[in-house]
């Protein structure tokens, strides 16, 4: 029992995260409304995005920009430890434009299915397409 | 890192979470949604991934929020769950 | 379908949650995240590059094909929206509305009607109308030049501070959306026209890729920035700082292109005649 408080203790951010992802997934499983499965899928795709942020994160280290960079002391040499992990920063960059990509077209399909049946309801949709 | 501060805006941005997918009216969860991604942006200035706190709160809380009104706008704003 | 979400979503998060007994610690120096190749580019960009954002650098120097995939599924996704949801309608919608300015009486046209000729006393409105409002436009007249000039600086200081194209490019094509919910969607449409903002958008993905195409044509690898320095006349380290800078705005002009897209077809259900 002192191991797991140990355990929670240490890695209690770790488990923040996966409860919201698991938000994200419940809502895009159990939801029937079309448009609460994309914000369930937006939330997912956050949660990720800050599960990879927190992994670059180091004790001590200031944030990934060459101070002075261009000044008198420009030829200093730069230690890895003093500044953060970029390398999880760049990919989220990428993740992050995605997914506001992937939003829009969600979205579109959303107005499209809603133009057909007149409601964004998924069980009111299949019972109109079971009726045909 | 000041543990404090992340655990407050960490309980915030679930609270926002569940707040969205809870909500029945469509443009509630819209606003809502705008809200966890501005708590999301401070988690990630908190950390020290600037860049990426910048991006969020430009596309996050600006843009994505405003397709998601749009969206509610032209289809319908209530809901039955 | 509830009881068989949750209980999908307890078992997943169980799963994780047992994994993370092998996970570093917040915060740890050594975990394989930050021991491989990062260092690498911590220490090796100022000197290779000179351009003190790392993830700037990073983004669009050493992982630089990334980044060009990412503006062409932007682009895509502008296109896809498109697709989904424009209709080239008739010019003449089914009734318009219209109304006197000077006594507030609705005029209902329909189609084949008599439509007022174009003059002051008669304005088209929309279904859902607001009536004017004389501080929100102002307010967003004056401040549209202010955003439009910082997202110009974002782009500009990539190098120096947190920044770059993506970040610009989204408060610039946040610039005309708020010029467009504020005043009238066909305002908006009479500034930025369509086939402007298409053109806009592959012009974006083109620069990037043509930057790519050049330094090919001129002796080393795709998208190797160090060939440009026989055209811009500059050592290669400077030549890479410069090759970064031209990338950045084509991802700039892209995803500005592409946000002014995706909300015009979103919010008007791709008739462009009325917006929010």
């Amino acid at each position: 029992m002192g191991d797991l408080i140990q355990l929670l203790v240490a890695k209690y951010n770790y488990w923040i995260y996966i409860t919201l992802m698991m938000i994200g997934l419940y809502a895009m499983i159990a939801k029937n409304n079309l448009v609460k499965k994309i914000v369930g899928m937006n939330i997912f795709q956050t949660a990720i995005i800050l599960f990879y942020v927190s992994i670059g994160s180091k004790k001590g280290g200031t944030i990934p920009i060459i101070e002075h960079g261009h000044g008198a002391a420009g030829s200093h040499v730069v230690h890895a430890a003093d500044y953060i992990n970029p390398l999880p920063h760049v990919l989220m960059l990428t993740a992050i434009v995605v997914s506001v990509a992937t939003l829009g077209v969600a979205l579109a399909l959303a107005i499209k299915v809603y133009e057909r049946y007149n409601t964004l309801e998924e069980d009111e949709i299949l019972a109109q397409i079971r009726e045909k | 890192m000041i543990w404090q501060i992340d655990l407050a805006i960490l309980t915030l941005v679930v609270i926002a979470g569940i707040g969205t997918i809870m909500v029945k009216d469509l443009l509630g969860a819209a606003i809502l949604f705008g809200a966890y991604s501005f708590m999301m942006c401070l988690l990630w200035s908190v950390m020290g991934a600037v860049d990426v706190a910048f991006t969020e709160a430009s596309v996050g809380a600006g843009v994505s929020t405003v397709f998601f009104a749009a969206a509610v706008f032209r289809t319908t704003r209530r809901t039955k769950d | 379908m509830k009881i068989t979400g949750l209980i999908i979503a307890i078992l997943a998060g169980a799963l994780l949650i047992y994994a993370t007994a092998d996970f570093p610690g917040w915060g740890d120096a050594a975990s394989p995240a930050s021991t491989h190749v990062s260092p690498r580019y911590i220490e090796k960009t100022m000197e290779e590059t000179s351009v003190p954002n790392m993830v700037t650098a990073v983004l669009a120097d050493y992982r630089g094909f990334d980044t060009m995939f990412e503006t062409t599924v932007i682009f895509s996704a502008g296109v896809v929206c498109f697709i989904l949801l424009r209709v080239f309608g008739s010019e003449e919608p089914k009734e318009s509305l219209y109304r006197h300015v000077l006594t507030g009486v609705t005029i209902r046209v329909r189609a084949g009607g008599e439509i007022p000729p174009d003059s002051d006393d008669f304005e088209r409105i929309d279904v859902m109308w607001t009536p004017f409002d004389l501080i929100i436009k102002t307010m967003c007249r004056i401040l549209i030049p202010f955003i439009q000039l910082f997202g110009l600086y974002v782009i500009a200081h990539g190098h120096h501070s947190p920044g770059g194209g993506f970040q610009g490019g989204v408060i610039l094509g946040a610039s005309i959306i708020l010029f467009a919910i504020s005043h009238d969607l066909r305002t908006a449409l009479r500034r930025i026209r369509e086939r402007i903002d298409a053109l806009l958008c592959a012009t974006g993905v083109f620069i990037y890729a043509g930057t790519g195409a050049l330094c090919l044509l001129l002796g080393l690898n795709f998208l190797d920035y160090a060939a440009l320095a026989s055209i811009l006349g500059v050592d290669p380290i400077t030549a890479r700082s410069h090759g970064i800078f031209i990338v950045e705005i084509g991802v700039g002009i892209a995803v500005m292109a592409t946000m002014i897209w995706i909300y015009n077809n979103v919010s008007s259900r791709g008739k462009y005649d009325e917006g929010l």
